[in-house]
This record gives C-alpha cells, structure tokens and sequence, in this order.
C-alpha cells in the first residue's frame, strides 16, 4: 500500500531568496544585485548563494563598505531602468546610509509626483538572540515602517519568502525586506525549523500588504512578524493543552499592513495579544492595538503586547534571552487577560 | 625615533600577551560549538573577530600613549585595548557577559569601555574616527594635553564617516591620529577590489595632512612613525593619517571558512608572523636569550590565565539588571 506522495522541497529561507532572485534575474536582464560580500561568499546569512557563479561579477557586485554610495546608487539605478537588489548586512547599519533609504529611496517617487519610479529592494537582516550585541541584534521594524514611502515586509518562512521576494522585486515601488536571522536556515544561527517548509519550484508571487492566518482559532488572536510568529505558533499548541484556542496571523507584511485581516481575526476572537522582537514603545505592537481600538471591536479583555524592552540589546546571554519575546511571555499575556476578566 | 631596549620589551610583551589572550579565547570560543557550530552556544557566544597577526598596530602607537590620551578601537579591538591598558580582568570577563565586566555583560567583545584608560570601541565599521576626533576637540576646547587615536580598518577608509571626519580634524587641527590597519581583508572582499588608491595613506593628501604609509607589519618602524605623529598631534599640529599593512592571521571572525583566500596566502601570513620575528630582533641587538625569551612568555601566560580564570569564575549578571544603566 505505497502511496505516492507529492514531491516535496523543503527549503530554508536563505535558499528561498536566493531562487527568486535567481529566478528574476534570468527573466529580466535589469535585475541586479549590491551589496557586501555578496558576490563569491553568497552572502554572510546565505542568500544570494549561487548567484556570482550563475551570473558573474557584473550583475553581482561585492560593494565596499560603502552603504551610502551604494544604497545612494540604487536609487539612481532604479530610476533610471534597472532593478536593483541591494543588502544591507544587518539592519542595525542603517545609520550609516539612511538618508539615501528614507529622504531619496523612499520620497522621489512622491517628490515627482509619480513621474519617476523606485523599484528596488533592499533586504536586510534582522532579529537577535545568540548574542551579537546591541549593534547587530535589532528588528527596527518599526523605525522603517513609520516613514512613509517605502513598503516593509517580513517573512517568517520560506515560502513566503520565495513569493514576497519575488512580489519585491517585480514591485515599481521601493521595497525593504526584512529576514530574521534566526528563521534563515543557517544553522551557525540555530535554526526554526517550522521556517524550513516546501517551496515550489516554479515563479510565484505572494502578495505584498496580506496578512495570513497561520493557524484559526477562536479564543484569542496572536498577531507576529518573523519571529513573532514561530513564538506564537508555539504558544498556541501550549494553550492548545489547556483548551484554549488560540488564532495566529503572520503580519508578514508592516507596509502595507493588512488591518482588516486584524479586526477580523479579533471580531472572532475578542483578545488580541501583539508579539513583536522590535522595542516596545512606539512600534508594531502599539500600532495594532491602535487599529483595534479605532475600529471600536468590543474586547473581552485589555489587548497585551509582548515585545522588547525599551533598551538597548543586552550581549551577556542571560539579560538577552529574559528580554526577548517567548512563548512564556505570551501565555502569561494570556493568562493577565483572563484575570482581567474575572 | 628610535625605542629604548625598555620599550621594545614592552612592546614585544604585549605582542606576546595579545597573542595567548586571542589563542585562548579561540579555543574557549569552541567550547559547546562542536560538532554543530552554532553561535549562540557556550562560554563566548556571538562574533569573534580575533587580532592575531596584527598585534603590531597595536603596540607601535599605544607605546606612546598614557593613560589620558584616547583610543577608539573596532570590532576587532582586544589588541588595541592589551596594549593601552584596559583591565585585562574585567575585560575577560566582559566577553564572557559576566556581572564583572567592564560593561556587566552589557558590551561584549565589540563594545569594550574601559574608561580608566580612555578606551571604548564599537561595532559598526567606520564609526571610530567622529569619536576620535570629538574627543581631541574636547582636549583642545578645555587646554588639557592628551591626544585621541582612531583605529580602523582599510575597508571602514571607504566609509563617508571617514572622510568627513578626516576633514574636519584638520580644518579645525585636531589632535588626533588615525591608523589604518590594513589587514587587505573586509570579511572576503579584498582591498584591492574594493578601494580606488593603492595606500589609503594618499587619501590624506585631500585633507591636507601627512599621510604616512608603512608596509611591513613591522612594530619597530611603526613606533617611530606613530611617534611622530603623536607628537604634532601634542605639539598642536593637527592630525595624520598611518596606514599599517598587516596581517589577519585568522578568518574574518570565528566560523569563517575563509575560501577566498588565494592559496597559499595563509601560509606565507604564518612566516611573516611580527612576534618570531621580534623575537629575533631581541635576540641580534639584546643578547635576548631564550630563557629571557620564557620567563616573559610564562608572565603573559599567567597574566592571561588569570583573566580568564576570574572570568569564568565570575557570575552572570541577573537577568533584570538587562533594565539599568539605559540613562545614569
Ligand atoms: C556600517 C557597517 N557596515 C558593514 C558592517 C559589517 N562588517 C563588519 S566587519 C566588516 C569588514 C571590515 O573590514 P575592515 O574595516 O577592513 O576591518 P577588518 O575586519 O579587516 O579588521 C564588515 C563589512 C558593519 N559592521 N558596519
Ligand atoms: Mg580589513
């Protein structure tokens, strides 16, 4: 009784990423990549692996440490006919280089009253946990988000990656993407392996701006981003034993942000718990709440957020991993809210 | 500008210090990362960027500093922070993240402050030189003597934070020096591949400053330039720019399989190692014997196991001191 299973491919992120630029780059000459060690090496978190060998040093091109100039010429290159795709290594960087990200790449679409286009992407690495400090562990979700010009999106698995990168970079508008290391599929990082999932080999696009339902429920909903989302996975089977049914939505996406997905999922449920590895104050978390509260859904209990502290990230292990969002944290979010309702 | 017999011991003793501290740390780096190399795991965890090999840049400028005068380092500092003093102790213990760190376990390796001596450094590549330069002003404004020294690598030279910096040190005649150390690597981008002048030394001619070049990892030839250096700097001159070229004689940091290196290039790095070759030096113009030669060795071996035994002696921090030292 053998039965023929479909054939399944699983893959990490880092390899999802890398096939869809791939995949763009032999479909469309414009498309181009930038950015450091990149090229021979693949990249430091593995995904443009393969690519300085398919396509060869003049579509991808090792950049100095220059973040400005070459974020700076990825603007002009996109205005000007090329798709550039540009990393920048970690996301904590940006200091280095964000007046061409925020003042050109994201306003000169809206400066030219939509005569002159911006389609590239910037990918970047986010997320912390195994103790790189406070200069190479940060989201800063929504220090991207809050500026106005540029989409943001985040996958937290490798599929969604596959389709949002290929999504990004079809995009006339500029996009950063955004990929937790942890959920990279690099196992020098330790590895998610719920990140690793089957992936189509064929082009596909995963829309930009919609949320998805990870797993319904009907008692609470757990909104995530990259990480987020693996937390409240992992939570939801534990409430689960308890017999409580919990609904995770995968933002996936900040810019555009998916609000309806929101109100639906917490019409259903009436308790919303945000998880978010960004700071806590000001960020993603305050930003759905707000938008549930504006749509004045009546609640069961007070909305929780489960996010970073307002500090910055600790190096010693210990500090770390108590400041980071976990499974623990949002059960006893959970827990805050069913006291609150007695 | 010559060392006295005194100061190159001096000098090659923090070579050697160096040296052990980065080989120990290298070793207890792996502890819990076999087989499966994961970051996260054991008594260091995160990035390790080691300074073998460029131990020299390190000893050849520090040697004319005291404890006034500033430093900022990089990413890769251990070196810099051996021979400028830091608390070797408390440093030690900071890479471990222990409560007795320099920082609490706050830092880590790239961030190490050790503000007895004027000392700290940072992680994002580039970023040394405004600190440097902000500090000499701050000599400068409040009449105090003292000279700031900015460490960096030749890749962080083609940052825009370099050349700004750069500029402004000498319009306003700053005394502060910068020194490149040029180890031809940035991770697996060569320098060659990566940056329009051959010396970065020759970019000073923009900024109107000495812009001194030295190409052999040599400590003695690097005092007598840094030497000069310091002393405009002190004297009111304003700055100047060194470029050292080094050797990285590890990878990038720890993990690194470093696969773009040109064959051979390591091996050749291993024989134009600066500590055996100081230690010949010693011997032609010091009758530097080899029991001179393991009586210092055994010190520096000491001194290094003593900061690591105090920092795995150490406890961690408590979790909720995560929250202090955000404001004072
Ligand atoms: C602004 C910024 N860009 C990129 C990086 C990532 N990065 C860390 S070390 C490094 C290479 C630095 O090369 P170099 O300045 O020559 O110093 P070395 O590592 O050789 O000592 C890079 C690109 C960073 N830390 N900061
Ligand atoms: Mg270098």
């Amino acid at each position: 009784m053998t039965q023929v299973k479909a054939k399944e491919r699983k893959l990490t992120i880092a390899r999802a990423m890398a096939e869809s630029i791939a995949m763009e780059m032999r479909e469309d000459e414009t498309v181009f990549l930038m950015g450091e060690d990149i090229g021979e090496l693949g990249g430091v978190f593995g995904n443009t692996r393969g690519l300085y060998k398919e396509f060869g040093p003049d579509r991808v091109k090792d950049t100095p440490i220059s973040e400005t100039a070459f974020i700076g010429a990825a603007v002009g290159a996109a205005s000007d006919g090329m798709k550039p795709v540009v990393e920048l290594m970690f996301v904590d960087f940006f200091g280095v280089c964000f007046d061409a990200i925020y003042n050109m790449m994201a306003k000169n679409t809206y400066f030219s009253g939509g005569e002159v286009n911006v389609p590239m992407v910037l990918m970047t690495s986010t997320g912390g946990g195994y103790s790189d400090g406070g200069q190479h562990s940060q989201c800063l979700h929504a220090t991207f988000a809050h500026l106005p010009g540029m989409k943001v999106v985040a996958p937290s698995n490798a599929y969604d990656a596959k389709g949002m990168m290929t999504a990004a970079i079809r995009d006339p508008n500029p996009v950063i993407f955004m990929f937790h290391k942890a959920l990279q599929g690099m196992g020098w990082l330790g590895t998610e392996k719920e990140a690793i999932v089957d992936v189509p080999e064929q082009t596909f696009e995963v829309p930009l701006g919609v949320a998805a339902v990870t797993r319904e429920g009907t008692d609470v909903t757990i909104v995530g981003i990259t990480s987020g989302v693996h937390h409240g996975l992992k939570a939801a089977r534990e409430l689960e034993q308890e017999g409580v049914s919990a609904e995770v939505l995968d933002l996936r996406s900040l810019v555009p942000l998916d609000r309806e997905a929101v109100l639906k999922s917490v019409k259903k449920t009436g308790r919303l718990i945000v998880v978010d590895e960004d700071y806590h104050s000001y960020g993603m978390t305050a930003e759905i709440i707000a938008t549930v509260a504006e749509a004045g859904i009546p609640m069961k209990a007070p909305p929780q957020r489960v996010a970073y502290p307002d500090i910055p990230i600790p190096f010693t292990p210990p500090m770390e991993q108590w400041a980071l969002p976990s499974v623990e944290k949002i059960i006893q979010a959970f827990e805050k809210m069913k006291e609150a309702e007695v | 500008m010559t060392p006295t017999q005194e100061q190159e011991i001096w000098m090659y003793q923090h070579m050697v210090i160096s040296r052990f501290f980065e080989e120990s740390i290298e070793k207890i780096y792996m502890e819990g990362k076999t087989p499966a190399f994961n970051m996260a795991k054991g008594p260091i965890p995160g990035e390790m960027h080691l300074s073998n090999g460029q131990e020299p840049c390190a000893v050849g400028v520090c040697a004319h500093l005291n404890k006034d005068d500033i430093v900022v380092s990089t990413h890769r500092p251990h070196h810099v922070a051996i021979a400028k003093g830091v608390d070797l102790m408390r440093m030690t213990a900071e890479i471990f993240g222990k409560k007795t760190g320099l920082s609490g376990g706050r830092g880590g390796h790239m961030h190490i402050f050790d503000a007895n001596v004027n000392f700290s450094c940072s992680g994002i590549i580039g970023e040394s030189v405004g600190v440097a330069a902000g500090a000499a002003l701050s000599r400068k404004m409040q009449g105090k003597p003292g000279v700031a020294v900015a460490y960096l690598g030749e890749g962080a030279a083609n940052q825009g934070a370099f050349h700004e910096a750069l500029n402004l040190a000498s319009v306003w005649k700053l005394p502060v020096v910068f020194v490149i150390e040029d180890n031809a690597w940035g991770i697996s981008v060569s320098k060659q591949a990566s940056t329009a002048v051959k010396h970065n030394s020759d970019r000073a001619a923009a900024y109107s400053m000495p812009g001194i070049h030295i190409s052999d990892n040599d400590p003695i030839q690097i005092f007598e330039k840094a030497g000069e250096a310091i002393n405009r700097a002190r004297n009111g001159e304003g700055p100047t720019l060194i470029e050292i070229e080094t050797s990285r004689l590890a990878g990038h940091f720890m993990g690194d399989a470093e696969a773009y290196r040109p064959a051979g290039e390591k091996e050749h790095l291993v024989e134009i190692d600066p500590i055996p070759a100081f230690k010949r030096r010693l011997q032609k113009l010091y009758q530097w014997t080899e029991q001179r030669d393991e009586s210092l060795r055994k010190q520096a071996r000491e001194t290094v196991e003593a900061a690591i035994k105090y920092a795995r002696d150490s406890d961690y921090p408590a979790p909720e001191e995560a929250l202090e030292k955000v404001f004072v």
